[in-house]
């Protein structure tokens, strides 16, 4: 028997194991996936928590309950690769070996990268919404604030779902508007980035759109330390801004394993062909999702079309075939704007996000790069998608893994080398 | 695309200013473009400015925590030799294109 690992069990690893189980031969491969948790958690979910517009238990269900029959579940900690031998180490003392190996173990946030974050203040004027734990406390906090200076921050770059601190201030926006309370909350967006967005169509629509909802917009903003004892935030150059209540998005890095694996980028990122999904450590690890160093965004999305791709690349591989060079960066996020509302962007390495409409040329039923309700019921119509069909590694109809050009409104000028 | 003098030949440029041919750079054109941030160059300047200049020959993503970390500068005296925003003006002086953040 030949032996497929994956590691990691959230939405890229499952993904994965679902594919491969449906592709490779059960008399010839055996399928393992570890991971250290038991419960999967809709991570999208995450950024509506603490405006009470979700229920926690609709974020959890059992990691078991999506991995296919016929694939071994294993429950541990990853302790390193041996990539020389083919072998994981578990911390528990198991070694597993394999012939082709997944690297699918994510990002995490690490407050503990800027002095001053993760001290006394940490879950209690400063908050987190990327951790289930983290939305909790802060939906507890925001039932509970009375109004104040309300700063949303981004620490550094790259992050997981880059539109998600926005969104977080324009529902804030929207949630004390509300409860009435909007004239006594100061929102500001902090971010490292020049504008809202880094890609310029979409940081022109972003823009307008704070200016819209009166939240202030601090860029170029490279935080070098929280000063808890004054409540404010202070950058490099000497900035400072001044807070009652911080939600940021801490540095995030890839899982430790990989550092310890000794196989990491400067944040533990793993070295990847950004078009063929095969890792340049060694020919028969590939990696996937928010774990890979990929100039493209750390999403859901990503890895759901970059699971469609991989699976073709690794039968590729094992039949010896030259792997496929597709993976065009593509990405898909819906963007929450408050008041019921959401825009759409697609976009991909070359492609900037555009306005036009989607998946359908000429009818949508979706709008890019515009708010409308429709968009907002594709949000909320994701969370069915998400459990039902994308984890499970089923294709959703009529978006492909590649972007699509049609429907988007693309002047010449604006494919651009990345 | 546009064409700006420096060191009193023509170098091309996009609209915010940034060298589109590395091949075009030299010593002087740098000193021409600091003068229009505002900067005077220093010994350490030129150190950190090699530094991007090679990372981006070797097609390594430039970010402020990569400088930090270089050895050759921390990330404060990065601000202090190129105030405001340092990674972009440095790019600039350095003739490669505006560090994008990926996403």
């Amino acid at each position: 028997m030949k032996k497929l690992l994956i590691l990691g069990a959230g939405t890229s690893g499952t993904m994965m194991a679902n594919h491969m189980h449906k592709v490779l031969p059960h008399q010839e491969w055996e399928i393992s996936i570890v991971d250290q948790d038991e419960t999967h958690y809709y991570q999208p979910g995450f950024l509506f928590l603490p405006f009470d517009l979700i229920k926690s238990k609709q974020l959890k269900k059992s990691i078991k309950k999506f991995i296919p029959e016929g694939v071994h579940l294993v429950h541990g900690t990853i302790d390193r690769i041996d990539k020389e031998h083919d072998q994981v180490f578990l911390e528990n003392g198991m070694v597993l070996s394999y012939d082709i190996l997944i690297i699918a173990t994510g990002t995490h946030i690490a407050p503990e990268e800027i002095e001053g974050m993760l001290e006394d203040q940490w879950q209690e004027s400063i908050f987190d919404f990327y951790t289930y734990k983290g939305a909790v406390n802060l939906r507890n906090k925001l039932r509970m604030w009375p109004g104040g200076k309300l700063v949303v921050h981004i620490s550094e770059m790259p992050i997981k779902c880059p539109v998600a601190p926005l969104e977080f201030a324009f529902l804030s926006d929207s949630y004390f508007l509300n409860k009435g309370i909007r004239e006594k909350a100061d929102i500001t967006y902090v971010t490292p980035m020049s504008g809202a967005f880094t890609k310029p169509k979409a940081t022109e629509a972003l823009g307008h759109l704070l200016e819209q909802k009166n939240i202030k917009l601090v860029p170029d903003f490279n935080i070098e330390r929280v000063d808890t004892e004054n409540n404010k935030i202070i950058d490099y150059g000497g900035q400072e801004v001044a807070y009652d209540l911080l939600v940021t998005v801490p540095t995030n890095m890839g899982d430790e394993m990989v550092a310890r694996s000794g196989m990491g980028d400067d944040l533990n990122y793993v070295p990847t062909d950004k078009n063929t999904l095969q890792t340049k450590i060694k020919d028969n690890i590939f990696a996937i999702g928010d774990a890979t160093d990929l100039p493209a965004s750390k999403a859901g999305s990503v890895a759901h079309f970059e699971s469609e791709i991989l699976t073709e690349n690794i039968q590729r591989y094992i039949e010896g075939k030259e792997l496929k060079k597709e993976f065009d960066g593509h990405t898909n996020c819906f963007v929450e704007t408050g008041h019921g509302k959401a825009l759409l962007i697609d976009f991909n390495y070359t492609q900037e996000p555009v306005r036009g409409v989607f998946p359908f040329s000429g009818v949508g039923p979706l709008s890019l790069l515009k708010e409308t309700h429709m968009n907002h019921l594709g949000k909320l119509a994701f969370r069915w998608i998400y459990w039902n069909m994308l984890i499970q590694g089923k294709h959703i109809p009529f978006v492909t893994p590649t972007m699509s050009l049609a429907g988007k409104e693309i002047e010449e000028s604006e494919q651009v080398e990345s | 695309m546009s064409e700006r003098t420096y060191a009193e030949i023509n170098i091309d440029c996009n609209e915010e200013g940034y060298l589109t041919d590395l091949d075009q750079w030299n010593k002087d054109v740098a000193m021409d473009i600091a003068v229009e941030e505002g900067i005077e160059l220093q010994e350490k300047h030129w150190e950190v400015l090699d530094y991007i200049q090679d990372q981006y020959r070797k097609e390594v993503p430039l970010t402020i925590r990569k400088i930090g970390k270089s050895g050759i500068v921390d990330i404060k005296t990065f601000y202090q030799l190129f105030p405001g925003g340092p990674l972009k003006k440095a790019s600039r002086i350095a003739g490669i294109p505006k560090p994008v953040s990926c996403i």
